[in-house]
């Protein structure tokens, strides 16, 4: 144990010398995982964001009715009174016109438009949460509501969300091919940069395996290197994207404002974040552990035949 | 005495029908110095890499110890390696490090604890006598003081067997004395010594085993 503790503890020591030997190759490095990394992670980001929204929508699936603006308190009373013998539905809310009419004045900063109007002009309405209804249901229940006396509308406003989780889906497998497609050359890049690396320390990988080291010994810090320069290239990544968003926030929150609402961009859950570090370390370590199998074989096979 | 390395009907064939080993069969017991003379190209060094397993041999059966060669797995050639010392023609002095890291790097690889390791290098340093220049860089040191970190490296790890391709080669006849001083001193405690060269000065006025080759046959 303590003998393979040493070799991997040896190994590392080189892995860090080499990053170190060459602190601007080892940088350049890092920085084209961390740029590379960054916009599938950043899209992936911004997916996530709007997930997060649009799941919030329908979770609420919400239908209102609208009455017509003649309806009287004995029409509201029987669409109540229909509405409790409905037992899919999760519940409802009565917003009187007068209600209505103080909430908009209050949220949309147009009091003084509305005051100079003279008279309401919106209807009663009842807001019904459907729970996790589905669509035929949905429908179905959008007929009869319609048929219900003095209803004006019936507004079921979940076609959105649909479309928006159809793009969200579009996004999703979008994420996934520009992953795989720069994961492919980040593959590339470090397979390239051990190779330069072993040949550089050609002479030493010889005389190691010729005094009796074995492949894994030989493997071991080239591995260490490509899985460090992974990781550190992905905290540099999830770092840039932190700053991104954080900038992103300040322009959205103005936004929000001018519109009475609170808008802000989440970063990386832990979770994905420690995702985006074992993806990218692992990245790191494929590459590395290609270029060495790669070069230890054509290594092997030059020095028999010389 | 019991034999450490056995041929039997040894050949060895290279791409383009070059034959540098035919049917070589011979014993070295334990414990034993053997010289293996011939001009260039007469098989030596195949003959030396075919017991490390550098080459494979195209037929017959080579044991080191108790171990068939021709048997051993691709992954159980660094575990042969590591009994055996080995001084290579053309040196392989790595130069990027000093004299002590070049010697440590057998025990590196055999995952020796840092300190068995560093007294085991100065042992070995002052067998060859170089304790001095542990520090030296290699560019720094003379032919034979070049020549002796190579066997200091080969011993560290204290191997059964110690193989030696023209140690001698390029040094002048007083270097050539001591370094052979050094080999003789490593065959008094039991250590099976092999040795290639073509330095006919060296082969007259030994008193161990020669034997010849001859366009890859051994001829004596």
């Amino acid at each position: 144990m303590s003998s393979w503790l040493s070799q991997h503890g040896y190994a590392l020591m080189r892995a860090l010398r080499q990053l170190a030997a060459a602190p601007v190759t080892s940088l350049l490095s890092i920085i084209v995982f961390s740029i590379v990394l960054s916009l599938p992670a950043g899209i992936f980001i911004l997916l996530e964001n709007l997930r997060e929204i649009s799941g919030q929508a329908t979770d609420t699936q919400q239908m209102t009715i609208m009455l017509d603006t003649v309806a009287g308190q004995a029409d509201i009373e029987l669409i109540n009174t229909q509405l409790e013998k409905m037992p899919a539905i999760e519940g409802f809310l009565f917003i009187s016109k007068e209600i209505a009419l103080q909430e908009l004045k209050q949220e949309s900063g147009m009091a003084e438009v509305i005051h100079n109007l003279g008279q309401n002009p919106l209807p009663d309405a009842f807001v019904i949460n459907l729970g996790h209804m589905s669509a035929n249901e949905i429908e179905k229940t959008q007929v009869v509501a319609q048929s219900w006396p003095k209803v004006a509308h019936v507004l079921v406003d979940t076609d959105w969300v649909r479309k928006l989780d159809a793009m969200l889906e579009v996004g999703r497998l979008v994420v996934i091919m520009l992953a795989s497609l720069f994961g492919a050359a980040l593959v590339i890049v470090m397979f390239n940069t051990i190779r330069l690396q072993m040949l550089t320390g050609r002479d030493e990988i010889e005389l190691s395996k010729l005094i009796g080291a074995t492949d894994g010994y030989i493997r071991r810090p080239f591995l260490y290197f490509g899985t460090i320069q992974g990781v550190v290239g992905a905290a540099l990544a999830w770092l840039l994207l932190y700053l991104a968003i954080t900038k992103l926030n300040e322009a959205l929150s103005e936004l929000a404002r001018l519109y009475a609402t609170t808008l802000t961009l989440n970063h990386l859950s832990w979770k994905d974040s420690l995702i985006l570090l074992l993806f990218s370390g692992t990245l790191g370590w494929i590459g590395a552990r290609w270029s060495v199998a790669r070069h230890l074989s054509q290594i092997d096979h030059e020095s028999t035949v010389s | 005495m019991a034999a450490m390395i056995r041929f039997n009907n040894v050949s060895k064939f290279y791409p383009r029908e070059y034959e540098a080993l035919k049917n070589i069969t011979l014993s070295i017991d334990q414990g034993e110095l053997v010289f293996f003379s011939g001009h260039s190209g007469a098989g030596k060094s195949t003959l030396l890499k075919l017991i490390v397993a550098i080459e494979r041999p195209t037929s017959g059966d080579i044991s080191v110890g108790q171990q068939n060669i021709g048997l051993l797995r691709r992954s159980a050639i660094p575990y042969l390696r590591r009994n055996i010392g080995m001084i290579f023609q053309e040196q392989k002095i790595l130069y990027d490090r000093n004299v002590f890291a070049n010697v440590m790097l057998p025990l590196q690889v055999t995952a020796f604890d840092t300190k068995t390791s560093a007294s085991r290098v100065r042992a070995a340093l002052d067998k060859v006598g170089l304790l001095n220049k542990e520090k030296a860089d290699p560019i720094t040191l003379s032919g034979g003081e070049k020549q002796r970190l190579c066997i200091a490296r080969a011993v560290v790890h204290r191997p059964t067997v110690l193989i030696a391709d023209e140690p001698t080669a390029n040094l002048d006849s007083g270097y050539a004395r001591d370094i052979m001083a050094v080999f003789e001193s490593f065959n008094q405690v039991g250590v099976t010594v092999l040795i290639s060269t073509h330095d006919t000065m060296l082969l007259d006025t030994t008193q161990h085993r020669v034997l010849e080759l001859d366009h890859g046959k051994l001829v004596a």
